[in-house]
């Protein structure tokens, strides 16, 4: 591999330089802070000719869903993004497209939902799109996120998924914040991530007809086979991080362990956040307390088995939410980790931890404070909740 | 050069340009095989109202993704800014002060004591050699002369790529007059 200098790149820059590399045909996308600054830096690659792609900016992220769906239909290979609010209108088209099996690839830049209007980061935007059946990623840096991005394509077009993906990078905290990334050469972005398209797809001299009425006899099996393509690519996605790893250097697995195998306190997180909670953990070590953490880099498919393997042997489990499920049992992800505990047959103590809601800071003494919470449960054995509110004035 | 992670806290007002200095001397560090953040307090800014930027700068990889709310440096690009906000707020004992003012570093200290006072007449040197009242660039060679983190010859190399040469020009005179009065 080629060695290159560090680039000092935004997330969302850092997102836009790698779609440039991967030589994208057609991006549609509707401006929504904080995500604005990436489509605009792909605009400028493309007025200055360093990528060549059709750019359509579109009246609304529905139409611009509807336009990558459109365009990866006719064999292109397509980028999109969005946030909040504009995440929320492309809803409904979001099952369309992997349903019909688009390797639409599209950076979300999380942010809070309205009302209140709020520009700043949670999972509120992304949590409502948990059964679109998209891959979901998360990523802790403007690092992560370009290697991502370079590995999606080479998933998404892998013929045994065929699906799109959803790359998450929390908004604000990682698509504005410039940090050194060290890009590949754009020949091994290549040769990683080849152009795979292929039929069916719309082509005027044999039409074909693409998400057509179906009738209750076929309908269960139709969906069924999107439900099995989503499971089935859980391996694909670890051996693509793997194979980039032997590439790149730099491999993140599906779940991120850190000092698990003999801790007694698990905390799972997703997202930025993982890095104050992994540092939280470096510092809690030093004092002796047994103490590790999780970050969870792949929600869709869920990754039960890989994080039941680390977690098994805790005493209490901490779980970090950044989004309401109003109504529900718990929090979303709370909910994941205790079910996959429930059908491996384990019954540790958990607690869901909302926290950093439309932007809230989270400090190191935030998560030090979780700790103490599971501290106390290991030592007297009693949970007196099941879910704190960190930070919660009133 | 030794030193532990340094945080650094930009105050400004906004079309100041203190997020592209952030970004500016972010990569400054990188290019100096640094490690470095850039990153902003965003909201819906106007021109003229009052913003606040952050950079962190280590040695080792950056393992933090919280605001900052300690910092060893403060970097004021406004002189009339310090009239309405606290801007030592959190500023570690014995920080470093950097503002843009007329005054003199003593008549600083007094209004700031106990902390390394660090100032230059920035808004005049931004008037003269760049006709325009913005300070951010040379600003950052004040901050080049009062922490020896980022050489200027690498803050140098960035301003340069993203403006000209009058820019380096008029950071080269702030580190020229940049005066330091230790605690």
């Amino acid at each position: 591999m080629q060695i290159i200098e560090p680039l000092t790149l935004s997330g969302n820059l850092a997102i836009a330089y790698a779609v440039k590399q991967l030589d994208v045909d057609v991006v549609a996308a509707y401006p929504i802070t904080p995500q604005t600054t990436m489509v605009e830096k792909i605009s400028e690659y493309i007025s200055k000719g360093e990528l060549k792609a059709n750019l359509l900016l579109v009246e609304s992220e529905h139409s611009a869903i509807s336009a990558c769906l459109s365009a990866a239909a006719s064999g292109a290979r397509v980028f999109t993004s969005s946030s909040s609010q504009g995440l929320l209108l492309m809803h409904e088209i979001l099952f369309i497209t992997s349903a019909l099996r688009f390797p639409v690839v599209m950076a979300i830049a999380n942010r809070a939902v309205s009302a209140p209007i709020n520009i700043w980061n949670d999972h509120g935007d992304i949590m409502p799109q948990r059964d679109t059946g998209w891959i979901q990623l998360f990523v802790e840096s403007a690092q992560e996120a370009y290697d991502k991005v370079i590995q999606a394509y080479r998933i998404a077009e892998d013929d045994k998924v065929r699906l799109p993906i959803m790359i998450n990078i929390d908004g604000i905290v990682l698509s504005h914040t410039y940090e050194p990334v060290y890009p590949i050469s754009d020949s091994d972005v290549a040769s990683f991530s080849p152009w795979n398209l292929y039929s069916p797809r719309l082509d005027p001299d044999n039409p074909i007809t693409i998400g057509a009425f179906c009738y209750p006899d076929y309908y269960f099996e139709t969906r069924y086979q999107s439900l099995k393509a989503l499971n089935d690519s859980l391996p694909i996605i670890s051996n693509v991080d793997k194979e980039f790893g032997e590439l790149s250097g730099r491999s993140y697995g599906i779940v991120s362990p850190f000092k698990c195998d003999d801790a007694d306190i698990i905390l799972i997180s997703m997202g930025s956040i993982s890095m104050t909670v992994r540092a939280a953990v470096k510092k809690l070590r030093e004092k002796g307390e047994k103490v590790g953490m999780l970050s969870l880099k792949l929600f869709r498919p869920f990754p039960s088995k890989e994080l039941i393997r680390y977690i098994k042997n805790a005493k209490a489990i901490g779980i970090i939410d950044r989004a309401f499920s109003p109504g529900a049992v718990a929090g979303p992800v709370f909910t994941e980790v205790t079910s996959a505990l429930y059908l491996s047959k384990m019954d540790i103590p958990s607690v869901d931890f909302f926290l950093g809601l439309g932007g809230r800071d989270v400090k190191m003494e935030d998560i030090k404070d979780i700790f103490n919470i599971l501290k106390r449960i290991v030592k007297t054995g009693l949970i007196e909740r099941h879910s704190y509110y960190i930070g919660l004035r009133g | 050069m030794c030193f532990g992670m340094i945080e650094i806290r930009w105050h400004g007002r906004g079309g100041q340009g203190a997020v592209t200095a952030t970004e500016l001397l972010a990569k400054a560090a990188i290019k100096q095989g640094l490690y470095a953040q850039a990153f902003a307090m965003f909201g819906p800014e106007r021109r003229g109202s009052p913003v606040v930027a952050f950079n962190r700068i280590d040695k080792e990889p950056i393992e933090v993704r919280s605001h900052v709310y300690e910092p060893d440096v403060i970097i004021v690009l406004d002189p009339l800014i310090i009239k309405i906000i606290d801007v030592t707020a959190g500023l570690k004992p014995k920080g470093t002060l950097i503002i843009n003012s007329k005054s003199s570093p003593k008549e600083l200290s007094e209004l700031f004591p106990n902390f390394r006072i660090a100032v230059v007449d920035a808004t005049s040197i931004a008037l003269q050699r760049l006709n325009v009242p913005i300070t951010n660039t040379v600003m950052l060679g004040a901050f080049a002369k009062a922490k020896s983190v980022v050489d200027i010859s690498n803050i140098e190399k960035v301003v340069l790529e993203r403006f000209d040469q009058l820019n380096v020009e008029a950071l080269r005179e702030a580190f020229d007059k940049t005066i330091v009065l230790e605690v």
